[in-house]
């Protein structure tokens, strides 16, 4: 079965060899092996970039292989963050406070306790209470389990409702436009719990390894992100190369048909879709401890919009087109407007790439939909011949 | 024969067209119908009635030995309670190839993990084999459906209905766009799936409907007009004269 698997899809194979090679060369390039031709900070975009990957990979199984353009699965992410962030941050303040507070005669009570974490992290939107929504914030694996149960129930409701009402097309898209929006703008407010427009910060910092460099934490998310790519690269590859592929990209290509061959188009629909929310969150997760901060602003319906973008430049509808376009994409940016790009001079005007950016991104992604519908992805087609 | 579906007084208006109007129809097991009528007599909307997709205003359309009332069920439902729909245009899956298209129609559990856990049978591989046979697409099966003619579309279609095993089968033009030795072999597929359960064909053409050779049934406005042979029916003169369009008064 397994086998079977591998070798009706080769490319799986691939991808992973290529991935394990990447994290290997990383690592010996890192500051960890004392090779140091990679820093940390780029080891860290490099591990942040794996999770990009991650949720375009999902991103192209709910829009490249199910036809369900949502443009709210950067929502997804963000509260993947921001539920792992919660942790990080409570456990970290939690060993700040005990430690300020051991030098007292008497021992501080459980209460005294509580009050100076609040203090610390509410103090900055005017508040020291901790809201409901911290309860599970000092215990790790139930804040794990609030990584994927959240966004998981937030996409099996959301997609509930949008799903049964049969929207689709453009309408659905706005609709998980409206939702990040409403998310963010929500996330903003002072008194959501969640700090605000501060958002949750000093994520980098792991509980209980305040000793290890920034250099092996970074590796080992670094590992992480690579792991948790792999993997869910290897799951969605198998969702979608079975029959259960063949459903969803038959609701992608005529819903009605699918419908009328006895399938419940919306239960599949909503299984894709809180599936693919799921693994963004994981992603998310994964991502901002390497970021350090996460705010309201990364939830942004922009962010969403550029998901889109990246998977429809490296190629719709095939696993590694969406892990290229990503990676591709973002690092690039990066390149561009972290001043890496020499301003181009055109003589009667200079063209200052942290400007231009967006508009050679926007027109790229015109060009690509216009003249290369298949996307970087589809560069591949002229390496293998498919059977006909 | 006993009664597989029954529509009665059953009407539908669309934004105060009256599209389906007090129609009473109904078929037997095993029996091979056409129905014909002029543009907007309401042929398609009698099938998206009778598969779900559209809701009548009053009447009933009861399905089976148990009478079960197919209005509170949703598309999936009905299909899967053995009515199969081919649509006037082919709409088969192109980009995924004939054997996958079958795959997906052959009748199997149809859940998310049933689908997400389906392993490949030797069974399953010779029911689509068998399918694939009955259409003439045998040397077809893995070939991309995109690239097939208009009437090896139109016959995959008609086999993803037939794996999907249905009790009735109701089809729409099937023979538009054929050239006269593809209608031909329709016809006998057709023809030789009546054997074995109800096919319901709606026809424009009425050459493709004497080759059928099966009783007619004639809407006009919605309801039934007339009802026979197709020698009894276009002898009838209210039928000639909807036809030429001279009943509108």
């Amino acid at each position: 079965m397994r086998r079977s698997f591998i070798g009706e899809n080769p490319s799986v194979l691939w991808f992973l060899l290529a991935l394990s090679l990447f994290t290997l060369g990383v690592t010996v390039l890192s500051e960890v092996t004392g090779v140091a031709l990679i820093s940390t900070s780029f080891v860290k975009t490099l591990g942040k970039t794996l999770c990009l990957c991650l949720i375009a990979v999902a991103m192209d199984v709910v829009w490249g292989y199910c036809g369900i353009l949502s443009l709210g699965h950067f929502a997804f992410f963000g509260l993947g963050g921001y539920a792992i962030g919660m942790w990080l941050m409570y456990a970290r303040t939690e060993a700040i406070v005990l430690e300020s507070l051991a030098g007292q005669p008497l021992p501080p009570t459980p209460q005294e306790v509580s009050d100076a974490i609040g203090n610390q992290i509410f103090g900055v939107v005017g508040s020291s209470e901790f809201p409901l929504i911290w309860a599970f914030a000092d215990n790790l694996y139930l804040q794990l389990l609030m990584v994927v149960l959240i966004p998981g129930l937030l996409a099996l409701v959301f997609g509930w409702l949008a799903f049964r009402s049969r929207v689709t097309g453009v309408y659905l898209s706005i609709l998980t436009q409206a939702m990040t929006l409403a998310l963010s703008l929500y996330l903003f407010q002072n008194d959501s719990g969640l700090r605000g427009n501060n958002g949750l910060s000093g994520l980098q910092n792991i509980p209980g390894y305040e000793d290890t460099s920034q250099a092996v934490i970074s590796i080992v998310f670094f590992w992480a992100s690579a792991f948790a790519l792999g993997a869910g690269y290897l799951f969605f590859a198998w969702v979608v190369s079975g029959k259960m592929g063949s459903v969803i990209k038959g609701i992608r290509d005529n819903e009605a048909r699918v419908r009328f061959l006895g399938y419940h188009v919306e239960s599949y629909k909503l299984f894709v879709f809180t599936i693919t929310a799921v693994v963004s969150a994981i992603a998310g997760a994964l991502y901002y401890p390497q970021a350090g901060i996460i705010n309201p602003g990364e939830i942004a319906p922009i962010a969403s919009i550029y998901l889109a973008v990246w998977v429809a430049i490296g190629g719709r509808g095939r696993l590694y087109g969406a892990v290229i376009g990503a990676a591709f994409v973002s690092l690039l940016s990066s390149w561009f407007t972290g001043g890496g790009a020499p301003p181009l001079n055109l003589g009667f005007y200079t063209i200052q790439w942290t400007d231009w950016w967006l508009v050679l991104l926007g027109l790229s992604f015109v060009a690509v939909t216009l003249f290369f519908p298949k996307g970087i992805g589809g560069l591949f087609d002229y390496l293998v011949r498919k059977p006909e | 024969m006993s009664t597989l579906l029954e529509v009665s007084g059953v009407s539908v208006s669309f934004d105060g067209f009256r599209a389906i109007n007090n129609l009473s129809i109904q078929f037997a097991e095993a029996e091979l119908r056409a129905i014909i009528g002029p543009n907007g007599a309401g042929k398609t909307t009698f099938m998206d009635i009778v598969t779900g997709k559209t809701k009548p205003d009053e009447g009933r359309v009861t399905w089976g030995e148990r009478n079960v009332s197919l209005l509170g069920m949703s598309e999936s439902q009905i299909a899967n309670e053995g009515i199969g729909r081919k649509f006037q245009k082919p709409t088969v899956f192109e980009d995924q190839t004939v054997r996958q298209n079958l795959a997906m129609a052959l009748k199997n559990p149809r859940g998310p993990f049933a689908v997400l856990t389906h392993k490949k049978t030797k069974r399953n591989a010779e029911r689509i084999e068998a399918t694939a046979d009955q259409i003439g697409l045998l040397d077809s099966l893995m070939r991309v459906a995109g690239n097939l003619s208009h009437g090896q579309k139109q016959w995959l279609e008609i086999g993803m209905l037939l794996a999907q095993e249905p009790r009735l089968l109701l089809v729409d033009e099937p023979a538009a766009g054929m050239t006269s030795e593809e209608r031909e072999k329709t016809t006998d597929i057709l023809r030789e799936a009546a054997q074995t359960r109800a096919v319901v064909v709606v026809e424009h053409d009425m050459e493709f409907v004497r080759r059928l050779d099966c009783k007619v049934t004639v809407l006009h406005e919605g309801s039934v007009l007339a009802e026979g042979s197709l020698d009894h029916v276009t002898a009838n003169q209210r039928v000639i004269d909807v036809y030429l369009g001279r009943g509108h008064a």
